[in-house]
């Protein structure tokens, strides 16, 4: 059962003194689904303009500032384009699994958008098994790339997907692995609790010393993989596939892709501020007292691990496939699991701070 | 033990790269090499090393250096230059000198490729800056280079 959200209890209240129960619960699961897609625009758009404008700075150019103050409504502007524009379908395509693969994208990206905690009790679905939920339908998404790249009927957007699963199958094992790394310090898979304990025990990057930072920097490599993210874009790679798997997609049906992108950088950004940074607590405890700081807090450690992941991608070259998958299999594969047992040995001995 | 010194360079290497991007992020409100064209038409100045059309600079007193040699119309690989000349008797020696009449450029034509001034003697054509070289006719590209009533410098072909 949905836990209500505590900060607007009041409204919360409210539509249950106006109506009987089953309505006013129903109400609620709409105006919620309706924040988190209005997030989801919202934060694309503006995420969207940031990477313009930061690879812009990165390359010692201007970027886009010409629609809006600073180039703000650029984005905007895109957007509307986009939605007025045709969706094309090429002949032979499987019409009903081309037009289904974006929602695929959005809906993985949005589900695992409700268990991202904002600040305290500012979480649509508070589930016990958060971390292993997480895991789980962040690799749903890659099925509807998969589903867009076959159903396309193109051999570039085909390639495409395929890089892309097998991107996502190798580094799965990674991401996976090093959130296990914390999960063993924080001894419980709900985030809300991991957050807790991080409040009394100082941040787990803090806390578990020197592999808590092997498994941050794990986590970031392999979270930039499973974003499809350059240097891992090998999905998408311009010089060599044209677009990829969204070579044929057009209109709204590319936003939507393009934007479930920028989602799923914000969503790995979320989980490492989470797993990592202490979520929505602010540092050394200095605005305890002001319980609403904490969706500023979280905001702020999600932009600057997502300006991490930015340089990253204004920086490094793109890897072959075989180096992707030497990276993987022979480097991060195993030195996952030695931090886990190193983890493992540093908590039994009370080593952690 | 290849495989940690493999480990070690590749994170320094990548940090190294890192290192370099972030100072020009840090320094790119400084250091923009964007020109927003119409905004600063005013004060834009462009490099020297840009290719805007061939021009012949004439001093004070309407004197240019062109010989007539015709090397830069040699040179030019699709006939943007026409040298139109004459032979004149010079006062003082008596003797037959080839001289121009007009030295017509094709702007339309021209594809920047620098050759005719490479070839130029006695540097007497040079690149100008300018760029915005658009008009409402296609005669006007043609141009004559040296101003009416010139003559060639004294002591240039010696």
């Amino acid at each position: 059962m949905m836990k209500t959200l505590s900060i607007t209890k009041t409204i919360h209240d409210f539509l249950f003194g106006l109506m009987p129960e089953g309505i006013a619960s129903f109400v609620e699961w709409v105006m919620i689904a309706a924040a988190y897609l209005a997030f989801f625009a919202l934060a694309g758009l503006l995420l969207v303009y940031m990477e313009r404008r930061i690879a812009a700075f990165f390359q010692l150019r201007l970027g886009p500032n010409r629609v809006g103050p600073a180039g703000l409504f650029q984005t905007i502007a895109d957007a509307l384009k986009l939605v007025t524009k045709e969706l094309t379908i090429p002949d032979k395509a499987d019409k009903f699994l081309f037009n289904l693969a974006p929602y695929f994208v959005i809906v993985a990206a949005l589900v695992i958008l409700s268990v991202i905690p904002f600040s305290a009790e500012f979480q649509a679905f508070d589930i016990n098994i958060g971390v292993f939920f997480v895991m789980a339908v962040s690799s749903i998404g890659v099925i509807g790339v998969l589903i867009g790249g076959w159903a396309s009927n193109n051999k570039y957007a085909l390639i495409g997907a395929m890089r892309s699963g097998l991107q996502t199958i190798s580094y799965e094992l990674s991401v996976g692995l090093s959130i296990m790394t914390i999960v063993l310090l924080a001894g419980s898979l709900q985030i809300s609790e991991i957050i807790e304990v991080q409040r009394t025990g100082g941040w787990f990057i803090l806390q578990g010393h020197i592999p808590a930072v092997i498994a941050f920097m794990i986590f970031m490599i392999a979270g930039t993989a499973e974003t499809n993210r350059a240097p891992f874009d090998l999905v998408e790679a311009e010089s060599e596939l044209g677009a990829g798997f969204h070579t044929e997609y057009s209109g709204m049906k590319f936003a939507y892709f393009f934007l479930a992108e920028f989602i799923n950088m914000f969503i790995v950004a979320a989980i490492a501020v989470t797993i990592f940074f202490g979520g929505y607590l602010s540092p050394f405890g200095i605005t305890e007292s002001l319980p609403w700081m904490g969706v500023f807090w979280f905001m702020l450690k999600t932009l600057m691990i997502i300006f991490l992941m930015m340089w990253f991608r204004w920086t490094f070259p793109r890897l072959r496939v075989d180096q992707l998958l030497t990276l993987e299999w022979k480097y991060l594969l195993p030195m996952n699991l030695f931090n886990i047992v190193f983890m493992a040995v540093i908590i039994w001995l009370g080593w952690t701070f | 033990m290849s495989y940690f010194s493999d480990i070690y360079k590749g994170v320094k290497s990548l940090l190294t790269g890192m290192t370099v991007t972030g100072k020009y992020f840090i320094t790119a409100r400084k250091s923009i090499i964007t020109q927003q064209y119409p905004d600063n038409r005013d004060t834009l100045k462009m490099f020297n090393r840009f290719r805007g059309e061939v021009v012949m600079p004439h001093d004070d007193t309407n004197e240019h250096r062109c010989t007539g040699c015709q090397k830069c119309e040699i040179a030019c690989p699709n006939g943007s230059i026409e040298i139109i000349w004459d032979r004149k008797i010079d006062p003082e020696t008596g003797k037959k000198k080839k001289e121009i009449d007009k030295h017509i450029y094709h702007l339309a034509m021209c594809t920047m490729c620098s050759l005719c001034i490479e070839a130029c003697p006695t540097d007497a054509i040079v690149w100008a800056q300018n760029f915005e070289n658009s008009v409402y006719d296609r005669s006007q590209l043609t141009k004559v280079l040296n101003k009416p009533g010139s003559k060639v410098k004294a002591g240039i072909e010696d």
